[in-house]
């Protein structure tokens, strides 16, 4: 599990968790789970473009990421943020029909830029990688403040003159360069669980942001290391444990604050023998 | 004259019979995505639309390996993922992205698993693609009856849930204090709304039924705020640029020299996205402009 060929797995995982964990904590706290969902979905005809074409699939997959949160952001100025997504979605997956129809790509190059190839990274790609990474965190760092002010109130954040419009944009810009990073390593599709499960589950264990979004990291690493270690053993896909642990982790972090509310009531007695439980 | 007919039509097109077949089928999936489209703009559940097409893929890739038909496992789990999103809290509009994104990613966990146990067991080749684009000229005409069927299911409980629907779209407040059983009515649709979506995303695709979910609605309701003569409207668009995008596919095949066609799919959203940015003209140019659901309310009221 541990072998010279797994060392960049383990590596690139250690990567993408982590920023999946941040930039997905705002992806629940703004209700974003839509594009978060399109965004790689279509940035995933950039990369048969990119076959097409004959240039580096990376390239392709953040100019058609790029692409997809302006185009969202471009059509959700006259119209509801979801109808907005879905019709830029769609046009984007046309496109890639259109670029598939020309190209001879092999099936299975196709399913592991959908469902991702953890299991074949290559020193070269650590790097990029990496590089895209830090860019992500550290644009949500720099937007932390007024991101967070305009998620949770909005009427404040635009009263104090942060435009509500302009922070969609930008967060959707750092959606679409964690999609550019992550897509050819976790898949166009799974990028989208590692944001959904981990910072959701998080987020029903506290309601505090910065310990929210620390748990949603350590949720998100957990999954990763626990999808690539099964992986490895029952040679399933890492997608699918990726995907069902992720659901797994919210409907636990669900479970565990009902039961601490039905127990809120009960004597304080009950409060270490629940958090050894959870242990 | 007749050449200009000829030129518009390559010869052939109207005698082919899976050209027949796809405009029929696609014709019958685009008058029932559009009825369930125009709620599904109305209530802010286009995610959900697109999503419930991608857990029923899951059920259909999850058909293929245990031997029933995919249709059975299109409708079993995207009826399933229905449910579920209700039960995670679909009903309240803050809960209802999250709920469907946590469907979502197991479903595409499962397609992931399935997908590649397909592809191991047997030689089912092209079940990535199938999944992720489908195709309107694979389906053959048997489908036609089935389809049919649960096309005219879906809209007929669409008509006799009709009035509580609309009040409690427009406004779930009202609605309630009326005595409608809001949730049921939501669950209701959802699972209609799984039923279409199901059908469509096997027939013509994943992209082509989001596309025509939201597309044909999201257009007419931008034409016009009357919720009856919207769901007129995103029929006509949507029937006519699947008609439209299929005469292009076909036609496509004779524009190069290398006789090689561009997929209809991309011909049928082009057209659509087409419409919705032209109808998006029309409105700017018009200064009266309300939300259409302002419009629905007042029906309401005077029903």
């Amino acid at each position: 599990m541990f072998a010279s060929f797994m060392i960049n797995t383990w590596a690139v995982a250690t990567i993408v968790a982590p920023v999946a964990g941040v930039v997905g904590f705002f992806v629940v706290l703004r209700g974003s789970a839509f594009p978060a969902h399109a965004i790689p979905k279509g940035a995933f005809a950039g990369a048969a473009g990119a076959a097409l074409l004959g240039i580096s699939t990376l390239l392709g997959l953040a100019v058609f990421s790029l692409l997809g949160a302006l185009g969202i952001g471009f059509l959700g100025r006259r119209a509801r943020q979801d109808v907005a997504t879905a019709l830029a979605l769609v046009m984007m997956l046309a496109l890639g029909a259109a670029f598939l129809s020309r190209t001879t790509e092999y099936e299975p190059e196709i399913y592991s830029l959908l469902f991702g190839e953890v299991l074949g990274v290559s020193t070269t790609q650590l790097l990029p990688v990496a590089a895209l990474g830090a860019a992500c965190i550290a644009a949500i760092i720099v937007l932390y403040r007024p991101l967070s002010l305009s998620s949770a109130v909005p009427e404040i954040a635009e009263a104090r003159g942060v435009s509500g419009r302009r922070i969609e944009i930008c967060f959707l810009i750092v959606v679409a360069l964690a999609t550019a990073m992550t897509v050819p390593v976790v898949g166009a599709l799974l990028i989208f669980s590692l944001m959904i499960g981990p910072p959701a589950a998080a987020r029903s264990l506290t309601s505090r942001p910065v310990l929210a979004m620390l748990l949603s990291v350590v949720i998100a690493l957990v999954t990763v290391w626990v999808a690539i270690a099964a992986s490895y053993e029952v040679n399933w896909p890492v997608g699918f444990f990726v995907g069902t642990l992720s659901a797994l982790s919210y409907a636990a972090g669900r479970g565990w604050a009902a039961w601490q509310r039905s127990h809120a009531t009960a004597a304080a007695a009950v409060v270490p023998h629940a958090v050894a439980r959870s242990a | 004259m007749h050449q200009l007919l000829t030129w518009i039509v390559e010869p052939g097109f109207l005698a082919s019979a899976p050209v027949r077949t796809a405009a029929l089928i696609g014709g019958i999936v685009a008058v029932v995505s559009a009825i369930a489209g125009v709620f599904t703009v109305m209530r802010g559940q286009s995610f959900a639309g697109h999503a419930l097409g991608d857990v029923a893929a899951a059920g259909g890739s999850g058909a293929l390996l245990i031997g029933l038909t995919p249709l059975t496992g299109f409708l079993g789990l995207g009826i399933i993922g229905a449910g579920t999103m209700d039960l995670i809290g679909v009903q309240r509009v803050r809960g209802r992205d999250l709920a469907t994104g946590i469907v979502l990613g197991a479903a595409i966990g499962l397609t992931a698993l399935f997908l590649y146990l397909d592809t191991t067991a047997s030689a089912t080749t092209g079940a990535t693609q199938q999944v992720l684009f489908g195709s309107i000229f694979t389906t053959t005409s048997t489908t036609i009856p089935v389809i049919t069927a649960f096309s005219l299911l879906a809209t007929g409980v669409i008509a006799v849930i009709w009035r509580p629907l609309l009040l409690a779209t427009v406004s779930p407040d009202i609605a309630a204090a009326r005595g409608v059983p809001v949730r049921l009515v939501g669950v209701a649709y959802l699972v209609t709304l799984a039923i279409a979506v199901a059908l469509s995303s096997l027939t013509i695709g994943a992209i082509l039924s989001t596309a025509l979910l939201i597309g044909p609605a999201a257009t007419a309701l931008r034409l016009t705020r009357r919720t009856g003569t919207a769901l007129l409207a995103a029929c006509v668009t949507g029937v006519a640029a699947t008609w439209a995008g299929i005469l292009l596919a076909y036609d496509s095949y004779y524009w190069g020299a290398a006789r090689e066609g561009l997929p209809v799919s991309f011909f049928i959203v082009a057209v659509i996205f087409t419409a919705y940015l032209l109808a998006g003209c029309r409105k700017a140019a018009r200064p009266r402009d309300a939300a259409p659901a302002d419009d629905a309310a007042r029906d309401q009221a005077a029903a």
